[in-house]
Order: C-alpha cells, then sequence, then structure tokens
C-alpha cells in the first residue's frame, strides 16, 4: 500500500488541496501540472517578472488565492511535483506526459483528476476575426501577461465572469465600452432567492455590478449577439437590445462566453462514465457520492468534474483525497467526507441559482447562420453541420464529426463541442443530451511527433 | 413486440460491401433489409486509412480490385458524392535490392492488367518525388490507384440503397439466425423478426460468428489500424505511400493533413470498442519519419482505430456457405478491403439474384479453412 503510486493531474484549487489531505497521512503524490506555476485558472500566477501584489491581481480572492499558493509551498518537500506537463494521453494506468519537449511515461496505481475547465462559447458572425476572445482569455492576459486584450473592450456573454473581468479591466484602467448580458433581467430576479445562499460571493457579485454601474459603464441584459464586425481586426460588435432594437458598439476587442465546460479528455480516455447536467447544459463526470468515478482506482475533483467553482473545487479535492484514502484503509473518513458533503451541498443551491442567473443561451445555438465557421480547427461551418444531419443521416455528434470534419482538428471539438450539440438539438428538435459528446482520442492536445515515435524513459523520482 | 419484416434478402452487416449490395439489389427491384449493431461505416470500411490501391495486391484479388476501381471513378453517378475519391497514384518504396525485386516481380505479373505502373530506381525516384529521403533504393508507381475519404463511403452507399427502396436498419443487432425450409429467420434484439429467401453475410470482424450459426468455420481474428493523423501542412505527398512488407502507410489530404498508420491498436469486439495504441505505432512512426524526413518535427493532433477482421492467409472469404444454400458470406478482408467494398457488394448481389458471380470466386472459399 505505501507503494502505491498516486498521481494527482491538476495543481489548481482541487489538486492542491487533494494534495494537501494525501499529505497529511503520510503519501507522497506526484503532482503533474500543465502551468508553469500551481493555482490552475482562477488562481493563476504571474510570471515572475511581473510584481503586481496579490489584491490586484486577485482583487477579493485574494487571501483565498494566497492561502492556496501558500499550501502549496509547504507541500512542495512531500510532493514530487513537475510543473508544465501535459498528460496527452492515458493508456489503462499509464500516463503519457509532454515536458519539455520529451515525452515520458509514468505508470499509476491511483489517480486524481483535477483537470479543471475551459470557456464555452457558441459561435457568432465574426467571432474569429482577430481581437475576439473568450472571457477566460481576456482574464488570462490580464492576470499572466498585465495586459488587455483591446484598449476599448465590450464584454458579452452569460457567465458570473461576465461582470468580474469587466470590472477587473476597467478598474486597471482600461475602457469598457459596455457589458453585454444574453440573460434577461427577469431572469436574473428570478434566480434571487437561491443566489442568496451565497453570502459573500453574491455579495461580491452585487459589488462588481454596483461599481460598474456607478462608474458609468453600460450594463445590459438580454441581448443577442449579431456580427463582430470588421476586416482585418474588430471594429465594432452589433446586437439585438431586450426591446428587439438593432445596436452597434465601436470596439477594438471583444471578449465573450458561456461559462465554462470540463476539461474531461483523461476521463473519457480512461473509460469514466458521463452525465448530462440539464440546468448548465454541460456534461460532467459521473461521481459518486465521494468523488469516484466510474473507473476503479480513478477519482475526479474541481470543475473538471463538474462545474461548481473555485471554492467547490477546493472542497472537491479534498473529498476525493479522503475517499482514496479510505480505499487505501487508512482509516474512517466518514466524518470528514460528511462535513464536506454537506459545505458541497450548500454551495449546489448557490451553483444552481448561478446557472439561472447567467443561464446557458442554448437557444443561439438554433441562430447560428449557416456561413458562420462553428469548428474553427477544421473550417466548418453551421451550414455544413446541418447537412450532415440532413444529407446524410447524422443523429449524434460523433456521426457529424465523421461527415463533416466538426471538432475533427487541433482542439479535438473542445471549443465546438457545445455548439455543435446545439445546432444539431434544433435541428432534430432532440434535446442536447440525446447527442451525446464527441469520443477524446489521443493525444489530448497536439503532440510533437518524437512522442509518437521515440520511446519515453520510465522516469521517476522521488 | 414482435414484429415481422418479410424481404428477398436479408444483409447482416453495415460496411461498404453490405450497403453496396442492398444499392444493387434494390436497384434490381429486390426487397432488401439491411441490419448493422452500431451506425453504417462505422468499423473497417470507415476507419481505415483510406487507400484506393490495386498495387501489391495478392494476385487472387486483382480481378475483383480492377472491377472496383472502375466503379470508384463512377461513384458520382452511382452514389452522388465521389467520397472525396482522388485518382493520386500509389508509391511502394523498397530499401534494398530485394524489396525492388517484389516490386518488379508484381509489376512484371500484372502487366497484362493495364494498371499503368512504372518502376523507379534511386536518381529517377529523387527526382521525381523530392520530399523523399535518400535513402529509400527504388519504389513502384501505380498511377491508377487513389485515395478516398473513408468516413463517407458506406454512409453513401446507405443513402442510395434507401433512395432505391432498401431497408437500412441502424443500431440493430442480428442476435441469431437459422433457416427452416426454405427461408431464413432472423431476430434482432429490438424484437423484430426477419424472413428472407436470401441471406448476406458481410459483418466485418463479426462475420465469423454468424458464419458459425450454420456450421461454417473462418478462423477470423479480430484487429484495428492503428491509425494517426498531423496538423495540417503545406501540400506536398501527392501520392498515397507504402512500404514493401506493409510497416507503415501514409497520404495528405489537400488540406494538409498527414493520414499515417501502421501496426495494431486495440480492440474489443464484444464491447465494440477499439483505440490506438502508441507503443504499437512506434516502429511504424520512426520508419515514416525516416522516409519522410521533413515530419520529424510536425504535430499528431489524433489517432483512432477500429475493428476489422483478419484470416490467416490474407485474403477474404466471398461466396456461398459450405452447409446452406442461399446463404452468402462475404468478410475477412484482412484491413485492405476499402478498395475492394464497392465491387463485393456487386458480387453479392449477383449471387443473391443468380447464384454466381461474373467474376471467379474460386480462391475466396470457405470451404478452404475446412479440414
Amino acid at each position: 500500500m505505501a507503494s502505491e503510486r498516486i498521481v494527482i493531474i491538476g495543481a489548481g484549487p482541487a489538486g492542491v488541496r487533494a494534495a494537501q489531505i494525501l499529505v497529511a497521512a503520510g503519501i507522497h503524490p506526484i503532482i503533474l501540472d500543465e502551468a508553469p506555476m500551481c493555482g490552475g485558472q482562477i488562481y493563476r500566477q504571474q510570471p515572475p517578472v511581473l510584481q503586481r501584489d496579490y489584491s490586484e491581481l486577485y482583487g477579493f480572492e485574494a487571501p483565498k488565492a494566497k492561502r492556496l499558493h501558500d499550501t502549496f509551498e509547504s507541500l512542495r518537500g512531500s510532493v514530487d511535483y513537475r510543473s508544465d506537463c501535459l498528460v496527452w494521453n492515458l493508456e489503462q494506468k499509464n500516463l503519457h506526459i509532454l515536458h519539455a519537449g520529451n515525452s515520458e511515461t509514468i505508470s499509476v496505481d491511483r489517480l486524481i483528476l483535477a483537470t479543471g475547465a475551459m470557456d464555452r462559447i457558441l459561435p457568432f458572425t465574426g467571432w474569429t476575426l482577430p481581437g475576439v476572445f473568450t472571457l477566460g482569455g481576456a482574464q488570462i492576459a490580464f492576470k499572466s501577461q498585465a495586459c488587455a486584450i483591446g484598449r476599448r473592450t465590450v464584454f458579452l456573454g452569460s457567465s458570473p465572469l461576465l461582470p468580474y473581468i469587466a470590472y477587473q479591466y476597467a478598474k486597471a484602467g482600461a475602457e469598457v465600452v459596455a457589458v453585454l448580458d444574453t440573460t434577461a433581467r427577469a431572469a436574473k430576479i428570478r434566480a434571487l432567492p437561491g443566489l442568496l445562499s451565497g453570502g459573500m460571493t453574491f455579495i461580491k457579485g452585487l459589488y462588481f455590478m454596483a461599481w460598474l454601474r456607478t462608474h458609468n459603464i453600460k450594463y445590459e441584459y438580454g441581448v443577442t449577439p449579431g456580427e463582430a464586425l470588421g476586416d482585418q481586426n474588430v471594429e465594432g460588435l452589433r446586437y439585438t437590445d431586450q426591446r428587439g432594437n438593432q445596436q452597434m458598439l465601436e470596439c477594438d476587442a471583444i471578449a465573450f462566453g458561456y461559462g465554462l465546460r470540463s476539461e474531461m479528455q483523461l476521463a473519457d480516455l480512461a473509460g469514466c462514465d458521463f452525465r448530462f447536467d440539464p440546468v448548465s447544459c454541460n456534461w460532467c463526470l459521473a461521481l459518486d457520492g465521494h468523488g469516484r468515478t466510474s473507473v476503479r482506482d480513478i477519482y475526479a475533483a474541481g470543475d473538471g468534474a463538474t462545474i461548481l467553482g473555485a471554492d467547490a473545487a477546493e472542497l472537491s479535492g479534498a473529498r476525493a483525497a479522503h475517499a482514496l484514502l479510505g480505499d487505501l484503509n487508512l482509516g474512517s473518513q466518514d466524518t470528514a467526507l460528511g462535513r464536506l458533503n454537506q459545505e458541497l451541498d450548500r454551495m449546489n443551491i448557490f451553483r444552481s441559482a448561478l446557472e439561472r442567473a447567467f443561464a446557458y443561451p442554448h437557444h443561439l445555438a438554433k441562430a447560428i447562420p449557416d456561413s458562420c465557421i462553428v469548428c474553427r480547427c477544421e473550417g466548418v461551418t453551421a451550414g455544413e453541420i446541418r447537412s450532415a444531419v440532413h444529407e446524410l443521416g447524422a443523429d449524434d455528434i460523433n456521426r457529424a464529426k465523421a461527415f463533416c470534419r466538426v471538432g475533427m482538428g487541433r482542439c479535438q471539438g473542445r471549443v465546438c463541442g457545445p455548439a455543435t450539440e446545439g445546432i444539431m438539438a434544433a435541428v432534430l428538435n432532440r434535446d442536447q443530451a440525446t447527442l451525446g459528446r464527441f469520443r477524446t482520442q489521443a493525444p489530448v492536445k497536439p503532440v510533437p511527433m518524437a512522442c509518437v515515435w521515440e520511446k519515453p524513459p520510465e522516469d521517476i523520482v522521488l | 413486440m414482435t414484429r415481422q419484416i418479410a424481404v428477398d434478402v436479408a444483409i447482416i452487416g453495415g460496411g461498404t460491401a453490405g450497403c453496396a449490395a442492398a444499392l444493387n439489389l434494390a436497384k434490381k427491384g429486390m426487397s432488401v433489409a439491411l441490419f448493422e449493431q452500431k451506425t453504417v461505416g462505422s468499423q473497417a470500411s470507415g476507419v481505415n486509412f483510406g487507400g484506393v490501391r490495386q498495387h501489391g495486391r495478392d494476385l487472387r484479388e486483382l480481378p475483383l480490385s480492377l472491377r472496383s476501381n472502375e466503379i470508384w471513378t463512377d461513384l458520382p453517378r452511382l452514389i452522388g458524392n465521389d467520397c472525396e475519391f482522388v485518382r493520386t497514384g500509389h508509391l511502394k518504396l523498397a530499401f534494398n535490392e530485394a524489396e525492388m525485386a517484389v516490386l518488379e516481380q508484381f509489376a512484371d505479373d500484372t502487366r497484362d492488367l493495364k494498371l499503368d505502373i512504372e518502376l523507379f530506381g534511386r536518381n529517377a525516384l529523387h527526382k521525381r518525388f523530392g520530399w523523399l529521403d535518400k535513402t529509400v533504393f527504388g519504389a513502384s508507381l501505380c498511377s491508377s490507384d487513389g485515395q478516398a475519404n473513408p468516413r463517407l463511403v458506406a454512409p453513401y452507399f446507405a443513402r442510395a440503397a434507401r433512395a432505391a427502396g432498401a431497408h437500412i436498419h441502424e443500431h440493430e443487432t442480428v442476435t441469431g439466425a437459422t433457416k427452416n425450409g426454405a427461408d431464413f429467420c432472423l431476430e434482432t434484439r429490438s424484437g423484430k423478426s426477419v424472413h428472407s429467401a436470401t441471406l448476406l453475410n458481410v459483418a466485418g470482424a463479426w462475420a465469423e460468428r454468424i458464419a458459425g450459426w450454420f456450421g461454417d468455420f473462418a478462423p477470423l481474428q479480430p484487429r484495428g489500424p492503428n491509425m494517426q493523423v498531423s496538423e495540417p501542412l503545406p501540400y506536398r505527398l501527392n501520392v498515397s505511400i507504402g512500404a514493401v512488407g506493409g510497416g507503415v502507410y501514409a497520404r495528405q489530404i489537400p488540406r494538409g493533413n498527414l493520414i499515417f498508420g501502421g501496426g495494431y491498436g486495440w480492440t474489443d469486439r464484444d464491447k465494440i470498442r477499439a483505440r490506438a495504441v502508441v507503443e504499437n505505432g512506434r516502429e511504424a512512426t520512426k520508419r515514416m519519419v525516416t522516409i519522410l524526413p521533413w515530419t520529424q518535427d510536425i504535430q499528431v493532433i489524433r489517432t483512432w482505430s477500429g475493428i476489422e477482421g483478419f484470416l490467416p492467409d490474407g485474403i477474404p472469404v466471398i461466396g456461398p456457405s459450405k452447409t446452406t444454400p442461399g446463404l452468402f458470406h462475404a468478410f475477412g478482408f484482412c484491413g485492405h478491403g476499402f478498395q475492394l467494398g464497392p465491387v463485393v457488394g456487386e458480387i453479392l448481389a449477383e449471387l443473391a439474384m443468380e447464384g454466381r458471380s461474373v467474376i471467379s470466386l474460386d480462391n475466396f472459399s470457405i470451404q478452404r479453412f475446412s479440414t
């Protein structure tokens, strides 16, 4: 048992808290993370050359970010931490890793997947123009590169990040032209009772909205994206306001997004079961009540399993570690698991309300024009996806992929998956859940040829 | 709830051969029901390399292959889509004198068949194909060969077959079949009961089980190709390439992606699952980097596999059952059936309607495995 090799993939909130619990129980896990420094996306650290302080970088979240980074520092002597490591394949219990241009394999006994999330988008005409970013991308530019995506930015979409990033940009001195929220005000008001359960998180959200208002930044509800205008670069955004009137804003950058989707490719390669969550319109990992996936010895936590946000990620990271300790017969974990699940249940109430207050606008998929590119890796338009349904009878998303190459390129459908599901659901008049999700095939992300032809060394420190 | 279906011909398996048979039969006015456990063209017909090749084939397969080559050209008229078939030619590489001799022998053996084969020594080869590594000893080019998109072929045949009146049932597993008197009786998982005068077994890697229901035997092994594809690159590989003795094969599509393979993947026939295995593709990939040095630093974006049926002597079973009149088999294409699919559909239609085919099938009899 002591000789079991335990690997955590991801050093964000979930991965770090999982590591903390394991180390406290005397286990020394290997932690593999794609980023150069711990923190995940939300508590991403700036490169050493930048010297902004915590409050400037993380605002209200500064204490949490600092706690997480500090915790990780305190674990460094007890874990085998490998940054800049892309786990690009999982075959049975072997992980294939790309690190500094070289491939390695690591065999594992137990695995905690804390792989995080990425932006979820729905294409609109012009979204491939230079100057259009995802909300997360706009935030990474800010945190990691200390720059804004443009001089005059429009923030568009439906996501708790929307007011937050607009606030971060405006506070840092960038011009925020407008914040355009696709969720109607009425939906926000309906979500209020649930939102109240969020306590401080909710209050912070209100604060961002109020701050934007007092700084005369336009915040519109119930908008419908039209088209990003421009020739070489974004020059404006056309949209329809809540009254149905066409509007145009001049800008040189657009950040847009509709919440997050889990990064689940490794879980898929491992053969884990998934489920569709109708509230968030997202595929999630099917977990038992304690963070075990359907595959023996594989656990999952954080937004990589279900989108619940950073606070919940810390809790579910700890939960997965406790479940693992229980499975190793290292004493009863019932008390800890019970306490964590109680807190997670409370957060779930808030999260469902948040999903309604920043609803996923699945109806927009139906309106994506035939000429609009959906899969930018393979240059596949919405019209071609619809043809795959009409002409060849594609009745699930992987059939559409086979017929018209949607989701077949570099990103393997991580970007265009939700839109493709939505477009097909509308054409077929079916529930999105019935269309399935893009099957993952290794590599998780593109890897150099050398990874597939050079025999990697089995390289384990510790 | 049992649903009764009565047709002239029942077909088990929705690969290219099955769908093409359905099309040919429906066009001749036969009533046809095809049953596919998943979706049409989702295994061997759809996951293969996409080479449409006569070059280097077992000589016994060549009469079929030549006829099929004609059908490939005719796809737009036949099924309304060219399935991205392009006659790029196929270049088979030799690395030493002995391998070159194999290519010369094939050219010699097929001299009268109008395959349009051209042999290249080292100098001529590198003058014509500058993207090849200089270590390649020689090669043979078959200009009448080409390549196509395997994901489209069976689906377009199925679509045409439907339009011609055939019933194509997807997600419908045939759980058992018997012959009672003059009629075959098939039971499906969803509760259909199918009666037919003729039964075509084109169930790919699953076909030997169906043959077994009728006392026919073939030692079939399921295997999966180990496929990889690169990011889009500037287009330069204007022929499909292979090597004597197999090992590695590659082609580039106009979009720029380089598709290559070699070795075998992991397959689970019962769960109908397959995937590429990195370790198994290592030798082939290494060899490709040697042949095409400019691929050394490219990125691989995706790998895949699927389930194909292999027989020990490397050629398929095509023809009547040994035990049961009215039952015809076509399976075990050993990883090189893509090009043959259309002609096999034609042959099966002939067998179903006339009991015999224009092209001799003596070499493909299932009886060769009987002891």
